[in-house]
């Protein structure tokens, strides 16, 4: 259960207060399926980096299964990240010279899982991103943004968390792989996992059963998704 | 994470920039490297020095001019002028059972036609040849009817001699010319093995009247040589010496004593306290290089941390501790100079085999010196990995991804 209130986020390029975020509130329950949807810079990102325990709130509260997220030390919010937390980032952030399974198998060294099971677990979660199996072993400065962001949604799923954070996950993808990465989360989100996805395209958005519309740091609308699109793999 | 990931990450990081780790470590390398050559070269000057002074005679005892100072064979040899010919003559009459030998040894320019050498010419009686232990390899020593009589005549060592005449002619009845006088030689020695710093077989030996008055116009001795009939009588000798040269003096004070009476013993912990000296600075001089080394690792370790910020942002989201980065990064620091340490070991090993194969030094590589330069290439690791490991666990995981 995620609940935020009245968050906002200031930056201060050159001196100057940039209002990032400015009161947002929302609460997010166990296996909810919610797309944050807004424009470009209105400061989506910046909502799934503190959702994500990564950056902290300038003001504001954030209660993550009931507990205080400020009061946690670092160690803890690395547990947290590490044990509950799936993220996929807009910029993948996959380590180049790494092969595929390797960049997957990541997060499980983190976890203390033994390297047979790494390896077959991340296999596991590139099979369910879609990912091209011939291309396991490729290093992942060799493959196009399409594959990227499958590998980054693979990792994102490696270690089983409760909650995926996926910023523009088909940003890179067209709409036949796209829709197989959106039925992918819906199939997640079927099997209990909390799902939060960032988008600008209302198409995404629509296959989420709650959007909450953000513009200019501020809820514009939260509602839930009356005609969900439902992808059937 | 534990601890074969940990080594596993670390050996993927460090090999997928080979060219730079390699030259990072090549630092570390010559640092160690050359510490232990050069720990290998003091330690074998040091050991061919304590053979040479014990294969210069066995119960002997040394009187040298200058005061007697806790054994410091150098304190006050430029007034080397106190020992007298007269001084030997009263040690071999009025002490029973010993040799004496007295000397006066210089260095000369030696002249043959077409060659010449800087060597060391000893001035000494028939007796020196018995108590330093030569044996003469063909012809004949110095007689006491030569040093009666003053002659020309020189005994030659086997160094000496190739210098001058060239390897495998017989010097036996050439003619040498020393300060304008013309020596005949008349003996060579047995070779006694030239090892390090120490050249046994480097020299001219000469009746020591020819050598104070012909050459160097003057009649004190440099030392005299004495030898004890008996290891058990030698510290007893020792006080013998002492006591009678006081009283020759007419000195009452032994601690100003005018000349100081010795034994190998020790000589062997002056030398060995000069070779000591030595050796620790060739270590240091050496050890610098390896500061040098270190300071190449925390330069590569920064680097790298820069460049792999958004790396570093990536594992923290992911769950890395601020431990796990420190530790992945200090390993990496350690496992360069440990790679470099070893090297350096091997290298240091074939450093100190050209030496002694090319410069004719001995050398010995120790394993105390291994030891210590695998420990120094770990604190260099962790004194300048922990830096910038330090570094990249503190950085703020958000700002990290960022960075471009
Ligand atoms: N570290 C920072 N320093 C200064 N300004 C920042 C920083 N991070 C974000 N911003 C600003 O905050 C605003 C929101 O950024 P954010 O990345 O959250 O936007 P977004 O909604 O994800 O946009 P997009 O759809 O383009 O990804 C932007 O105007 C950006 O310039
Ligand atoms: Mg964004």
């Amino acid at each position: 259960m995620i609940e935020i209130k009245n968050i906002t986020k200031s930056y201060y390029p050159g001196g100057v207060e940039a209002k990032v975020l400015k009161g947002i509130s929302f609460t997010i329950k166990d296996g909810e399926f919610v797309a944050i949807m807004g424009p470009s810079g209105s400061g989506k990102s910046t909502i799934m980096h503190i959702l994500g325990a990564l950056d902290s709130p300038s003001s504001g509260e954030y209660f993550l299964d009931g507990k205080d997220v400020s009061k946690f030390s670092d160690d803890e919010l690395a547990d947290i990240r590490k044990n509950k937390i799936g993220f996929v980032f807009q910029a993948f952030n996959l380590l180049p010279r790494a092969t595929v399974v390797r960049n997957v198998s990541l997060p499980l060294i983190y976890a203390g899982i033994p390297k047979k099971e790494r390896e077959e677990r991340a296999i596991k979660a590139l099979r369910s991103a879609g990912f091209d199996e011939s291309r396991f072993y490729n290093l992942s400065n060799q493959l196009s943004g399409g594959q990227m962001q499958r590998v980054a949604i693979a990792r994102a799923l490696v270690n089983s968390p409760s909650l995926i954070l996926a910023d523009e996950p088909t940003g890179n993808l067209d709409t036949k792989t796209g829709d197989i990465v959106l039925g992918t989360f819906q199939r997640l989100n079927a099997e209990g996992k909390t799902v939060v996805l960032i988008t600008h395209e209302p198409y995404v958005a629509e296959h989420a059963e709650r959007i909450i519309h953000i513009k200019d740091g501020s809820v514009l609308e939260d509602k839930k998704n009356e005609n969900k699109r439902v992808i059937k793999l | 994470m534990d601890y074969s990931d940990l080594l596993q990450e670390t050996t993927f990081a460090l090999l997928s920039n080979k060219v730079r780790s390699g030259l990072t470590i090549l630092g570390i390398v010559i640092g160690i490297g050359s510490v232990i050559a050069m720990i290998a070269i003091g330690q074998g000057a040091q050991n061919s020095i304590q053979a040479s002074i014990q294969s210069i005679g066995s119960n002997l005892i040394v009187v040298m001019p200058g005061s007697q100072r806790s054994g410091v064979v150098s304190a006050g040899r430029g007034s080397a002028t106190t020992l007298t010919q007269a001084d030997a003559d009263a040690i071999a009459s009025d002490i029973s059972g010993v040799a004496v030998a007295p000397d006066i040894t210089k260095r000369y320019q030696v002249i043959v036609p077409g060659q010449n050498t800087n060597t060391q010419v000893i001035g000494t009686t028939p007796e020196y040849v018995q108590i330093r232990k030569y044996d003469i390899a063909e012809g004949s020593f110095i007689t006491s009817d030569q040093v009666r009589s003053m002659a020309r005549v020189a005994v030659i060592g086997p160094t000496t001699a190739s210098d001058l005449f060239g390897d495998g002619v017989d010097p036996i009845g050439k003619i040498v010319r020393i300060n304008g006088i013309d020596f005949n030689i008349i003996g060579i020695t047995v070779s006694k093995g030239s090892s390090g710093f120490l050249n046994q077989d480097d020299f001219l030996i000469i009746p020591i009247t020819t050598a104070q008055h012909l050459l160097a116009g003057v009649d004190y001795v440099s030392t005299i040589s004495i030898q004890a009939p008996d290891q058990n009588s030698m510290a007893d000798i020792q006080q013998q010496i002492t006591d009678l040269l006081l009283a020759r003096h007419r000195i009452s004070n032994p601690q100003s004593a005018d000349f100081s009476v010795m034994n190998q013993a020790d000589i062997v912990s002056t030398a060995s306290s000069v070779t000591n000296t030595f050796t620790i600075l060739l270590a240091s001089v050496a050890g610098i290089s390896l500061i040098v080394g270190g300071i190449g690792i925390m330069n590569m370790m920064l680097t790298t941390v820069t460049e792999r910020t958004r790396e570093i942002g990536l594992r923290k989201a992911i769950g890395a501790k601020k431990r796990d980065i420190n530790l992945q990064f200090l390993a990496e620091a350690i496992l360069l100079t440990f790679a470099g340490g070893f090297l350096g070991i091997v290298l240091g090993f074939l450093l100190s085999l050209l030496i002694s194969n090319f410069m004719g030094m001995a050398t010995q590589v120790s394993l105390f010196s291994i030891l210590l330069a695998f420990g120094v290439s770990a604190i260099i690791g962790i004194v300048f990995g922990y830096y910038p490991a330090q570094r990249a666990s503190k950085l703020n995981p958000i700002e990290a991804l960022r960075y471009e």
